[in-house]
């Protein structure tokens, strides 16, 4: 199905091919308390091939040829189970109430027992305000942002994350936002969300430190933990691991990324 | 005096000398429109500068500095000894860890994790395992539950025994520095005899533990428990009525809760501050929700306050280490599952430490496919289903959190962990502006944090 067919089929015309004449069971039905269904899947993975992750001779297994396609984070379908449902209802109430579109969160997951909300970006601030004012939500807490690379051929590869604590309800979630860095020249964009959360003014260096994720609106957005005149990004996954072959003994020991690895 | 010195004084006819009293009016001349004056000014900067009499200066402390905690550089103003600003510079421990850990399997991971923060390194690789264990779905077995929560509080009194040593010490109180580390010296040296290493443990794994614990154990965490009852009265005695102490720390580096919930800050800060907020309570994990013990709190939110609750707090661990040891059951310290747990024997060899004779010989001897599956496990490591996690575990610090994301492989795809001692120095500018520069001092010996930590 092309993207513009799934298009489509989520906003049926009337009378059109896929709208309620055709279909035998509801789906048209005002669902207010939804999120809009992503345009792309979430990947979170990079392709894999073959079983040592080298190309050319250092692959020895024979399944050199074997494909493992990306994962993709599946969104979740109400009911969510446990705490999640009472607490969308809220949240998705809360966003109404303070004219946040419901189209904001792109897409939810549950796994492993946590709720991850995929937010659009120009709403963040908001959204974070919402989450730590409204009064049927009270996340007082920042826990931690951090981001994630998922690989140099993944399509929107930089994710920032946010886990905010609610100390109130004693609930978690995660709020993440999806990124392409695919132009070296324009780096990503995000938000900065210290205005609400001032615990997120060195986690948000760091992030940006480690991946070039561009807080905008941070009050001072340098570097952190490395050097302040470093080139690169280093915990992007294009930047090599030391990549400075040691000399140890008179044996030229070759940097760590570029030795056989088994995933 | 020269004009040029007073030069505020000479433009502004209000210098009395008799060089000045000379030059009390600018140079003139007349014209047919009437008497001009040209003015001839000096340096603005010199004018400022004698007009203001400004003593704002800038210092460094660190980062390598006795007081400071480690390797971290605090940039201070002061004007006299008030500190009217003060940044922190961090990243001279930067050794990337969670890169590194990247390029490793996933049990490896607990090598590198239990580096960062090297007075808690338990704790380190509890929250590591339990994002691991969350990953896989797993459920480690019971003991290995209870000895987990042995070890963390065992370490948890190591690390506030630190906190008073070095804390003491850098407030000048050195009998502080020698009684902490004696006693600490006791956690260390049960901690060898548990796990094999006093510091940089690895022997929380994920799925269990590294193996049982020694014959004798029983008898040495007893024997321990009973030396700390003796010990930790001590240092109310030499501390809390001490008025020297209670002068310094008292009413010093004050962060009231809702600051503290603003820059993130948890841990003994937070308690200090009056919100009881201990994960062991209100997120129990790894069974410590059956274990009886109190979060002390207090709501004067100062070193002081903080002081007390770190005391207190090693008397509760030394608590719950006695119900541990009432609770425990011989079983299994690592989960059944072959293709997680590692199929080693462990057992004391010529070396000290090795896969036992018998094991060795039935896996080289009858079972090749054991050897293999060995082998991989070891060199491979296990696949965790793809997915992310946050795991957090109350550190001796505050809230330590794992965020693990995995793509299906035998290494994390990230690792990203939220460090209390990192999030916690935020708080620095928000305790010790507007304060003297020895309560700086007072300040960053209350958060306690560890520099292996912050800078990972």
């Amino acid at each position: 199905m092309s993207e513009n067919d799934e298009r489509h089929a989520e906003n049926p015309e009337p009378g059109a091919g896929q709208s309620s004449a055709e279909r035998a069971e509801g789906g048209l039905e005002p669902t207010s308390a939804e999120p809009a269904r992503p345009a792309e899947p979430v990947v979170a993975g990079r392709q894999r091939k073959g079983m040592f992750g080298v190309s050319g001779t250092g692959d020895t297994s024979g399944y050199g040829g074997l494909r493992l396609p990306a994962y993709s984070v599946p969104p979740a379908e109400r009911p969510y189970g446990g705490w999640f449902d009472e607490f969308a209802d809220e949240f998705y109430a809360a966003l109404a109430d303070n004219g946040i579109p419901a189209e904001s969160v792109q897409q939810v997951t549950v796994d492993r027992g946590e709720i991850t909300f995929y937010v659009d970006r120009d709403h963040l601030v908001a959204i974070c305000r919402t989450l730590r004012d409204d009064a049927g939500l009270r996340f007082e807490l920042c826990s931690s942002v951090s981001g994630v690379d998922y690989g140099v051929d993944v399509p929107q590869r930089l994710h920032s994350v946010y886990h905010l604590t609610s100390m109130t309800y004693r609930r978690r979630i995660r709020l993440e936002v999806t990124l392409d860095c695919d132009n070296p020249d324009d780096p990503p964009h995000v938000p900065s969300i210290v205005e609400v959360y001032p615990t997120a003014d060195w986690q948000e260096r760091e992030a940006y430190d480690m991946f070039g994720i561009v807080y905008d609106g941070h009050p001072a957005l340098t570097r952190i933990l490395m050097p302040d005149d470093w080139d690169g990004f280093p915990q992007r996954k294009d930047y090599p691991l030391g990549g400075i072959p040691v000399e140890y003994k008179g044996a030229e020991i070759p940097p760590p990324d570029t030795r056989r690895s088994y995933s | 005096m020269t004009s040029s010195d007073r030069l505020a004084d000479a433009t502004t006819g209000t210098d009395t000398t008799a060089e000045g009293s000379d030059t009390r009016y600018a140079e003139h001349r007349e014209t047919t429109e009437g008497r001009v004056y040209t003015v001839s000014g000096g340096d603005w900067d010199d004018v400022l500068s004698d007009a203001s009499h400004d003593e704002r200066m800038v210092i460094n402390m660190g980062p390598q500095h006795p007081s400071t905690h480690g390797v971290l550089r605090l940039v201070l103003e002061m004007e006299g000894e008030t500190v009217t600003q003060l940044r922190s510079v961090i990243g001279y421990l930067h050794t990337g860890i969670e890169k590194n850990c990247e390029y490793r399997t996933w049990t490896q991971g607990v090598t590198f994790v239990t580096r960062m923060d090297y007075l808690a390194p338990l704790s380190n690789e509890m929250g590591y395992c339990l994002a691991v264990e969350k990953l896989l779905d797993i459920e480690v077995p019971k003991r290995a539950q209870l000895l987990r929560i042995l070890l963390l509080e065992l370490n948890r009194i190591g690390s506030h025994l630190v906190y008073i040593a070095t804390g003491g010490m850098e407030l000048g109180a050195t009998t502080a520095m020698t009684l902490g580390f004696r006693e600490r010296e006791e956690v260390l040296h049960l901690l060898e005899h548990l796990t094999g290493l006093r510091m940089n443990h690895a022997f929380i794994r994920p799925g269990g533990l590294a193996q049982d614990m020694p014959e004798d154990f029983h008898e040495a965490v007893t024997s321990f428990c009973k030396v700390m009852d003796e010990r930790l009265p001590l240092y109310d005695k030499l501390f809390t009525g001490q008025p020297i102490w209670r002068n310094r720390l008292k009413g010093v580096g004050y962060l009231p809760v809702d600051a503290c919930l603003a820059l993130g800050v948890t841990g003994p800060v937070l308690r200090s501050a009056g919100l009881p907020w201990d994960l062991r309570k209100v997120e129990p994990y790894s069974s410590y929700e059956e274990f009886e013990f109190d979060i002390p709190t207090s709501t004067d939110a100062d070193c002081w306050a903080r002081y007390l609750i770190r005391v207190e707090e090693m008397h509760q661990s030394l608590k719950i280490v006695r119900q541990v040891l009432k609770r425990l059951e011989p079983g299994p310290v690592m989960v059944e599952d072959k293709k997680v747990a590692w199929p080693a024997q462990l057992s004391v060899s010529s070396d000290g430490m090795g896969n036992s004779l018998e094991h060795v010989r039935k896996i080289m001897g009858q079972s090749m496919e054991s050897l293999i599956h060995h082998f991989k496990l070891v060199t491979e490591g296990f696949h965790v289903p793809p997915g992310q996690v946050y795991a957090p575990v109350e550190s001796p610090r505050g809230e330590l959190g794992f965020h693990l994301v995995s793509d299906g492989g035998t290494r994390p795809l990230r690792v990203h962990v939220r460090e209390p001692s990192f999030v916690n120095l935020q708080s620095m500018p928000a305790m010790s502006e507007g304060g003297l520069v020895a309560d700086v001092i007072a300040a960053v010996a209350s958060i306690d944090p560890v520099m292996g930590g912050v800078d990972r």
